[in-house]
């Protein structure tokens, strides 16, 4: 627990990190080291006494929170016998700072004991870790690829493994400039003939192969009549859901085992839209990572973006010339990512009401109101989605005075109108005046409660143990944001309050996104007159093309609409600094809110699996990256 | 009262189906044949429905809106130079592209083999683009810009995809249409309405150094000896211009062939 009369509140979360460093040192001499490795942070754990460490970490030390576990593979960087290592970043539920531990393993034949019954929430994450590096767990119970399918040769985040289109370890590549002679990588490489199997896959039976491991890992590899009640005897039933239904917001398959219309298992397929964007990322140099954040959670580009750049911002600051953003530019950045929870929340209570059945008119309400807001964004930004906005140590442009369009080849229409006072129609009239009746509207209707209530239940310790953020894990009644537990940009000097629900239903997932919704306004109405006091000055940061980063690894994370968005890079190689990263992780909460899914939909009708599904709120541009 | 919830609900629908209808009562029913009622409708004042009726009438989009790039070239009717391309195929749009769908043959003299600054081909693949605009924000010439034409579909996508320096080139007096105030920006920012080198050169007080396109260029002149000669090339300048504006026409009438190909 955090000290609460300590009169200095983020010198005490230092020392409280070494403290709790210390402690693990002292208890468990030469398994738990100093990580000495230049700008890194925490501890390497022996992996042989992983679990234990990670007992003590969450029991006794109190990080009960894991939010992040990830690879990363130093092919011919580290040593032989360690040139792999899983990074773990857990958290206090009460805030502060994270306690960065690693477990190192040789890449050949790699192995690190598997802490699902530590922290359930490292499910998906280790069997990622194993689908993309090929590292192994012993002792989780479902241990499959969980992006990739059955077929694929390899794993492909593996340093030495190349993609099929590949031309070069980073971009940009040579071939552009200056003999850019255009070419069509596919006509070079032609499909078909770069696809490779593994040795002992079937082609011919692919269905039947990857079907019947996926029932098989849901124990459903028995006889079904055995094991029907007694009282009225009904047949179990498996129902795919997806990859391609309407309900499940994109390509996403639920596997259901029915027991009658009653839910007795699920297991969520998902990896229909993976491109391997961590892959991408490291060809990539750091600001060309930018435009592709976007494309995660595309319904809140601008969140993304602040994540990125403050991930990449925390290893910029322990070199020589960097320059923090202006206080406009950190008054832009936070008016931009509350706008964005509010267009995403707009959007994913819509979408929870189609879920329901009421198909597309409060959708298309609160359509209405992002529209206005994706109005500003293209003017601001240049594009409504797709807003590629943050720069490392600013953003791209200043808020334009007028929301300016004229008539030119494609469109035949003029508009003129004051920015700043379009805005302020927004943030004062338009959005207050709607959520009144928004929630007028839906609050109170008995569908919506009968439907919602109850349904779905993730109660505080499950959404904790299960690394569940954002709206699922405030819904749960735990006062868990970001904003608050680790605060980033200038929300440490906003006035706002953190709305939480009391069971953890969807009911309280619909009333806590609402909430949600007002706190923005109300962080949008302070930061109106930081703006206005503000004016002239510059916004722009980093103006370096290929800006170098020094080396070291960071971990950033912000309060995203749709919970905890985290990246984790490393910068590793040249002294002098990278220009590209060697590790670029994405910890996506519509991935990770994913893991208590079967929990949650277990003993309900097979209706209310879509509703259920439709709370998380999951994007699966994020979700499958 | 059970239902109560409902009822309210139903309240609401039918005040913005009403909403719609007022609103409609407002502009004298003509809502959407009116076209100066379009900027009303996209305001923050509008209520119950303002749906945009596309493609009959096109949302106006803002002047940082950001399509497929263009290449800037100097207009048609220029004094000096006209159809020039500002570009000088240093190549940082193509290295700070993040999808590489920038594709630059850097200029030569054909006589000395020495690079000269302006491109011999470049090419756009625009499946590859992702509008991120970084060609444009990074390019130091100001010669590349993201364009406001959003109608690009086709029907083959191996054919007509991949933009040459035809399809992409459009004049400065385009850009200045389109974006006027960032062109404004722009143009305090260099210090006239020229391309940077020229604006740059006379500051210095010199005359516009006048780059002779590879085909008409014997050796690669000193620049005082290209001022001198620059007269006595008058009449070759205009051929050049001829030429280009041929070639423009040649394009666009490429390009409408095609739109009038695709049927609506």
């Amino acid at each position: 627990m955090v000290d609460q009369v300590a009169p200095d509140q983020s010198d005490l979360k230092v020392n409280d990190i070494e403290n709790a460093i210390e402690v693990l040192k002292n208890k468990y001499p030469g398994v738990v080291t100093d990580d000495t490795r230049h700008g890194y942070q925490g501890v390497i754990v022996d992996k042989k006494r992983l679990i234990d460490v990670a007992m003590t970490i969450r029991d006794e030390l109190g990080f009960d929170y894991l939010s992040s576990a990830t690879a990363v593979d130093y092919h011919e960087m580290g040593e032989p016998d360690s040139d792999m290592e899983m990074v773990y970043h857990a958290y206090r539920t009460s805030g502060g700072s994270a306690l960065t531990f690693k477990a190192q393993t040789p890449r050949d034949n790699a192995e690190i004991p598997s802490l699902i019954d530590v922290w359930p929430g490292v499910d998906f994450q280790e069997r990622e870790a194993f689908d993309l590096m090929g590292i192994r767990f012993p002792g989780h119970p479902n241990l499959k690829r969980i992006l990739l399918w059955d077929g694929f040769l390899g794993h492909p985040l593996r340093k030495d493994w190349k993609e099929a289109y590949y031309e070069q370890d980073h971009k940009p590549f040579d071939s552009r400039w200056p003999g850019g002679h255009v070419h069509r990588a596919e006509e070079k490489n032609i499909y078909g003939k770069n696809v490779a199997y593994p040795e002992d896959f079937d082609l011919s039976r692919l269905n039947d192969v990857s079907e019947e491991a996926l029932y098989n890992s849901m124990g459903l590899g028995v006889d079904v009549q055995e094991l029907s009640g007694d009282s009225m005897s009904t047949d179990r039933l498996i129902v795919n859901m997806g990859p391609h239904h309407p309900s499940t917001h994109g390509v996403f398959r639920m596997i259901i085992s029915l027991d009658g219309e009653t839910i007795e298992a699920l297991e969520p397929v998902m990896g229909y839209l993976h491109r391997n964007h961590e892959k991408i990322g490291e060809r990539n140099t750091y600001l060309h990572n930018m435009p592709f954040t976007d494309r995660l959670d595309y319904l809140s580009s601008m969140g993304n973006n602040l994540g990125y750049a403050l991930t990449i911002e925390q290893l910029m600051a322990t070199g020589a010339r960097y320059k923090p953003p202006s206080y406009r530019a950190e008054s832009i950045r936070v008016l931009m990512a509350e706008l964005t929870r509010i267009c995403n929340h707009l959007w994913s209570i819509g979408f929870l009401l189609n879920d329901l059945g009421a198909f597309f008119t409060p959708m298309l309400y609160a359509n209405n109101e992002r529209e206005k807001i994706l109005d500003f964004f293209e003017a601001t930004a240049g594009s409504r989605l797709m807003c590629n906005y943050m720069r490392f140590g600013g953003v791209y442009k200043d808020i334009p005075e007028r929301i300016h369009s004229v008539a030119n080849l494609v469109n035949d229409r003029v508009r003129d109108l004051d920015t700043m006072e379009f805005l302020s129609d927004i943030i004062y009239e338009r959005l207050p005046r709607f959520l009144d009746e928004y929630e007028y509207y839906l609050s109170e209707n008995e569908i919506i409660k009968s439907r919602c209530i109850g349904v779905g239940m993730l109660p505080a310790d499950m959404a904790i143990a299960y690394s569940a953020a954002g709206p699922l894990l405030r819904a749960a009644g735990v006062p868990y944001d970001v904003r608050r537990a680790e605060p980033y940009s200038i929300y440490d000097e906003l006035d706002f309050d953190i709305p939480v629900g009391i069971q953890g239903d969807i009911y309280d997932r619909y009333t806590v996104r609402m909430s949600e919704m007002r706190e923005s306004l109300r962080i949008l109405r302070q930061i109106m007159p930081r703006l206005e006091e503000t004016k002239g000055e510059s916004v722009t940061g980093n103006t370096q093309y290929a800006a170098r980063v020094p080396i070291g690894e960071s971990y950033g994370r912000v309060e995203n609409p749709k919970g905890e968005l985290g990246y984790y890079v490393v910068s590793a190689g040249d002294k002098k600094g990278t220009q590209n990263a060697w590790r670029y992780h994405i910890r996506a909460p519509s991935f990770i809110n994913l893991t208590p899914l079967g929990q949650m939909s277990k003993g309900h009708k097979v209706a209310d699996v879509v509703t259920v599904l439709g709370s998380i709120d999951i994007v699966l541009g994020e979700t499958d990256r | 009262m059970y239902g109560r919830g409902l009822l309210r609900g139903l309240a609401v629908t039918f005040k913005h189906f009403v909403n719609t209808y007022v609103d409609d009562l407002r502009f004298g029913m003509k809502k959407y044949s009116n076209p100066d009622n379009f900027e009303s409708r996209q305001s923050t004042k509008a209520q119950g429905a303002f749906t945009v009726q596309y493609p009959d009438e096109k949302i106006a989009v803002p002047e940082r809106f950001r399509y497929v790039p263009f290449l800037v070239m100097n207009d048609l009717d220029a004094e000096v130079e006209p159809g020039k391309d500002w570009c000088t195929s240093c190549g940082i749009c193509a290295k700070v592209c993040p999808p590489q769908c920038i594709w630059i043959v850097r200029g030569t003299n054909p006589d000395t083999g020495r690079p000269v600054p302006e491109p011999e081909a470049f090419f756009i693949d625009i499946d590859i683009c992702m509008n991120c605009g970084f060609c444009s924000e990074f390019c130091p010439f100001d010669a590349i810009k993201m364009d406001h034409d959003y109608e690009i579909a086709s029907y083959d996508r191996t054919a007509e995809h991949i933009y040459d320096k035809d399809d992409l080139s459009k004049p400065f007096s385009y850009w200045r249409k389109i974006a006027p105030t960032t062109a404004y920006e722009e143009m305090q920012a260099r210090g006239g309405w020229e391309h940077t080198d020229v604006v740059k050169a006379r500051k210095k007080g010199k005359k516009p150094v006048k780059r002779k396109a590879p085909a008409t260029n014997g050796a690669a002149a000193p620049v005082a000896e290209a001022a001198a000669v620059a007269e006595a090339e008058a009449p070759a300048q205009d051929d050049r211009a001829e030429r280009v504006q041929a070639e423009r026409e040649a394009a666009l009438a490429r390009r409408r062939a095609r739109a009038a190909k695709s049927p609506e």
